[in-house]
């Protein structure tokens, strides 16, 4: 496969993952939630670094997704304690992340782990590192991003009646005896996983872009849920490769316009959505002002 | 300390110190009414989108200006705020939806131009980077200046406006009925924001300018139920992280001013958190001991008096004592628990060791009867109130606040009594002694004068 692909399909994976993840952050009212997560992952990834003393993936994996557990735990348990939800999310991301900066520029200096790197991710040297597994030699960013995907779909697939009625009615869910607090934990745990597996090809605060914006994007099209989920992965696809595409042709940074495509697609369906957008909106509402003026 | 003093003579440094104590003043001061209006991830919203504003501006004028940066960062900046109510307003899409839409594709924007930029080639680009993460040690006269003239105006417009932004927080329909312009008010709000923001970027940073007006307010918050001494408290704790993190960073190399700044305000946070009157996690641990410790006290009192009420009515003498198996039989509570209420009791003269030798065998004593009785009473009436919530529902009892009989009307205590005498609750066993309470009993069960109906 060519360079160009091998972007493009991790660009995709990155995509379709967190999209689909991120469409229930969007139904639970928790976007910025998924913003927090991928600040605040960064004391893990570098902590797991500083123990570890090595970038392998699977450390960073397991070092991020405690540490995003952790922030999700934090926010719920100040919330707990009577401060505002959003003002509780605030305080501790940002405490989080200069916790981070902090630790990378006291003890990183040396090697290559800075914050340009942590940030915002390089997607076109993601193919170039690669990693054989199973007599298949593949680039790292393909096995944990397809890893991870895979291992979200599994375990989104096999609750998902829970995970669908705990998102939409949380307080009939535990009537019913699901176990509310268990799946948004699982879920925190599946964003944190998306997040930094994702982090290293796009960057921690594009990963934002790929969680929410999809799945917005998708809500403005559709009221069923397993759509959405399918559309979010169909717009974050397509906002990978136009993004690569837009890219290559003025030559600029590939995950900035990846974002930039998908911030492209929202703002098309805020237009033209067939029942959500303005313009259909104005339309139906000029329509209904002609027939009330015949009438008259 | 040497150092420090060194530190105020170096021109330099002052102008850091200066600004990150400005920029903190100012943003803990908005911060706090950012809070109210649920404005707090707007911050860091606005930051992230201001990004492309400053590099179109310097794309467009090619120079490095603190003046243009600020225009550009301050135009995108709005122009994501009105995007994100807007969004809002019209489709099902929550606010918070919305804020990271917004800000991931604004950001995106930003680094697209960024890249574009650095190909360039262009010497002067490399500045353009300090506005992500900050450089306060790179602070230098004009940017101090600048952020001077902007905070002095942004808190004087907060001390003119005072009333009409804590109307705008707390009651905006009472706000726009007596025909203040609330809408603009919100933008004029909005746009203080975006330039709290703005001065801070060069400072601390996109990422963290967010906390700068986050932490101190919610911090603050924990003190005070008043919002003028909220903002006061809340601006003195955003400088003195400004003053704190400038100085703790500059002793160290390699540390960066931003983020030292932002850990500064969390560390005044967690002692907020913790040690606050009132709202504080240690005061809350206090009261709820307390409470656990009175609840305690006055189960081990009703049991006592429902075992010799029981013990009277059979016509045996209540004098010879119960045991603690007994007790935690009828009201459980841990055994070391109601060993250490019966020994405080026993301080107080309010139950007796019937037997010297054994411990293990406790009556009420003469005092102890009354209150206890008391607290019986009380007990019952109040069961009686839920019994029949059908037809009290309406009575708003609140036990905390002493006898049931003092809150409700003297038809109503009638009632309850009869509903006593019918479903066989009426206290058998009454005090015959006239009431000779130590003080502290008499202002806890019988602070009230009484309106009848105790004995």
């Amino acid at each position: 496969m060519s360079h160009g692909a091998w972007i493009i399909l991790i660009g995709s994976l990155v995509a379709s993952s967190c999209g689909f993840i991120g469409c229930f952050l969007i139904l639970r009212k928790m976007s910025m939630l998924g913003d927090a997560i991928s600040h605040a992952i960064l004391p893990g990834i570098v902590l797991a670094f500083l123990i570890s003393q090595s970038m392998d993936g699977i450390v960073m994996l397991v070092g991020a997704t405690i540490v995003g557990l952790l922030t999700a735990f934090f926010i719920q348990t100040l919330h707990n304690s009577g401060v505002q939800s959003d003002a509780a999310i605030g305080v501790t991301f940002t405490a989080l992340f200069s916790f981070g900066v902090v630790l990378v520029s006291l003890y990183t200096s040396q090697v290559h782990l800075d914050l340009q790197h942590v940030l915002y991710g390089e997607i076109a040297y993601a193919p170039w590192e690669l990693v054989t597994l199973a007599g298949i030699e593949w680039p790292r960013a393909v096995w944990m991003m397809g890893g991870v995907f895979i291992l979200t779909m599994l375990l989104v697939g096999l609750f998902y009646k829970e995970i669908k009625l705990a998102s939409f009615d949380s307080q009939l869910a535990a009537a019913l005896g699901v176990p509310v607090v268990l799946i948004h934990y699982l879920l925190m745990g599946l964003v944190s996983m998306n997040t930094v597996a994702a982090f290293e090809s796009v960057g921690a605060i594009l990963v934002v872009a790929m969680l929410v914006t999809p799945g917005a994007t998708a809500y403005l099209l559709t009221d069923r849920l397993s759509r959405m989920l399918l559309l979010s992965i169909g717009f974050g696809t397509l906002a990978s490769f136009g993004g690569y595409y837009t890219a290559v042709l003025w030559d600029v940074s590939i995950s900035g316009s990846i974002s930039c495509i998908a911030l492209l697609l929202f703002v098309l369906a805020f237009f033209f959505s067939p029942r959500e957008g303005l313009v259909s909106k104005w339309l139906s509402n000029k329509k209904l002002q002609k027939e009330h003026t015949i009438k008259a | 300390m040497e150092f420090v003093v060194h530190l105020f003579d170096n021109p330099n440094a002052s102008w850091v110190i200066t600004g990150c104590l400005l920029l903190g003043l100012s943003s803990g001061v908005l911060g706090c009414f950012a809070l109210f209006k649920k404005y707090s991830l707007m911050g860091d919203a606005v930051a992230h989108a201001a990004l492309p504003g400053i590099c179109l501006a310097y794309m467009l004028y090619g120079t490095k200006s603190i003046g243009l940066f600020m225009i550009g960062a301050s135009l995108a900046g709005l122009l994501g705020a009105l995007c994100i109510g807007q969004i809002s307003a019209h489709t099902k899409i929550k606010p918070d939806t919305a804020m990271a839409v917004i800000l991931t594709g604004f950001f995106g924007i930003g680094i697209v131009l960024l890249t574009k930029i650095s190909q360039s080639g262009n010497a002067s680009q490399s500045g353009l980077d300090a506005f992500l993460f900050g450089k306060a040690a790179s602070l230098v006269g004009i940017d101090v200046q600048v952020i001077s003239v902007v905070a002095f105006i942004l808190l004087a417009v907060t001390f003119f406006l005072f009333k009409e932004l804590k109307l705008l927080c707390f009651d905006p329909q009472f706000g726009k009925g007596i025909g203040l312009p609330m809408g603009a008010l919100n933008t004029l709000l909005m746009l203080m924001i975006v330039l709290a923001v703005v001065i801070g970027l060069q400072a601390v940073g996109v990422v963290l300018m967010a906390a700068m007006l986050i932490i101190p307010s919610v911090a603050a918050r924990y003190w005070t139920e008043k919002l003028n001494y909220m903002v006061i408290l809340s601006g003195t704790f955003g400088a003195l992280s400004g003053i704190l993190g400038t100085i703790l960073s500059a002793l160290t190399p390699n540390l960066p001013t931003g983020p030292v700044i932002v850990l500064a305000a969390t560390f005044m946070f967690f002692l907020s958190l913790l040690f606050a009157p009132e709202r504080g996690l240690l005061a809350k641990l206090l009261r709820h001991l307390k409470l656990r410790k009175k609840i305690v006290l006055e189960n081990i009192l009703q049991s006592l008096y429902d075992l010799s009420e029981k013990d009277y009515v059979k016509g045996k003498s209540p004098h010879t004592g119960y045991t603690i198996a007994q007790m935690k039989h009828l009201r459980p509570h841990h055994q070391t628990d109601i060993e250490k209420g019966l020994h405080d009791l026993r301080k107080q003269g309010l139950v007796v060791n019937t037997t010297e030798s054994s411990k293990n065998n406790w009556s009420l004593s003469e005092r102890g009867l009354q209150v206890a009785y008391s607290i019986t009473l009380n007990d019952r009436l109040y069961e009686m109130l839920l019994m029949n919530q059908a037809q009290y529902g309406s009575i708003q009892v609140d036990q905390e606040k002493g006898r049931i009989q003092d809150q409700v009307s003297e038809q109503t205590l009638h009632e309850l009594q009869g509903l006593l005498s019918d479903y066989n609750r009426k206290p058998q066993l009454i005090p015959q002694l006239a009431y000779k309470f130590d003080k502290k009993f008499r202002d806890y069960y019988e602070g009230a004068p009484s309106k009848g109906g105790d004995v």
